[in-house]
């Protein structure tokens, strides 16, 4: 038994906001606590921008679409945007010592440290989707 | 109402910054570039950022620390970080950022770190 929250919003960060705090009262009605429900919205925000900057390359008039899947002990977020993707193997490791004063690179590595799962898949009607999972079980 | 609100003020040759709100992606990341842009244009190079008001970073708003940071060493400065909330210092820990940043829970210690 699962319950889901959908919506789309235009490529513009101050609807970043509206979606994380959707982000946060999902997370708490699954019973995450304060401090990982803080994290998934890390996570979900950084998707957001993701998604709006580089996927949809600030283009308000494309949509990013949201999804959150709300089951008893997980959650399981959804971003699509409508850029052409890329590859994730060749993201600099934002660890390496070369780069730790990079001011990017970033916020993929803040989804992975916060969340179970992270995948990047193609979407059959265009864009890539990028979706994450957070058990109960693991916060 | 601006997403974040920075607060100059001044302890011998250090300027200290007392920020509140958000650090960013858009425009609190982009007061914070500008304020320490004006300070490098004005010489005063010792900076303090009071980060003890700060509700929310993202990966844009520690950047922008790391940006703020390199900006004014590259200018001969130092740039330094006090009152880091659990979430900044958890944030700094797992990007290794804190072996970069001199980091203070005090402001006096902090201000005698300059001399």
């Amino acid at each position: 038994m699962s319950e889901t929250i959908e919506l789309s919003i235009e490529s513009k960060y101050e609807f970043v906001d509206m979606v994380a705090s959707i982000s946060r009262d999902a997370a708490g009605r699954i019973g995450f606590d304060e401090d990982t429900s803080g994290w998934i919205e890390l996570a979900v925000r950084e998707a957001l921008i993701n998604a709006i900057k580089h996927g949809n390359k600030g283009d308000e008039g494309k949509p990013v679409d949201v999804r959150f899947v709300i089951e008893k002990e997980a959650l399981s977020v959804y971003v699509r945007d409508r850029g052409e993707g890329f590859d994730h193997a060749l993201l600099p490791d934002p660890l390496d010592p070369g780069n730790l004063l990079n001011p990017t690179g970033r916020g993929i590595f803040f989804m992975r440290t916060f969340m179970d799962e992270v995948e990047y898949l193609s979407h059959p009607e265009g864009g890539s989707v990028v979706r994450m999972y957070k058990g109960k079980h693991a916060s | 109402m601006a997403q974040l609100s920075i607060k100059e003020r001044e302890s011998g040759n250090v300027t200290i910054l007392d920020l509140s709100g958000k650090i960013t992606i858009g425009e609190g990341s982009v007061q914070l570039r500008d304020e320490v842009r004006k300070l490098l244009l004005a010489e005063k190079k010792s900076i303090l950022l009071n980060l003890g008001d700060v509700s929310y970073v993202d990966s844009s708003g520690i950047g922008e620390l790391v940006s703020s940071y390199t900006t004014t060493s590259n200018q001969g400065g130092h740039l330094k970080l006090l009152n880091l909330t659990k979430k900044i210092q958890d944030l700094l820990m797992i990007t290794k950022l804190l072996t970069v940043f001199e980091t203070f829970d005090k402001e006096d210690a902090a201000i005698a770190s300059f001399q």
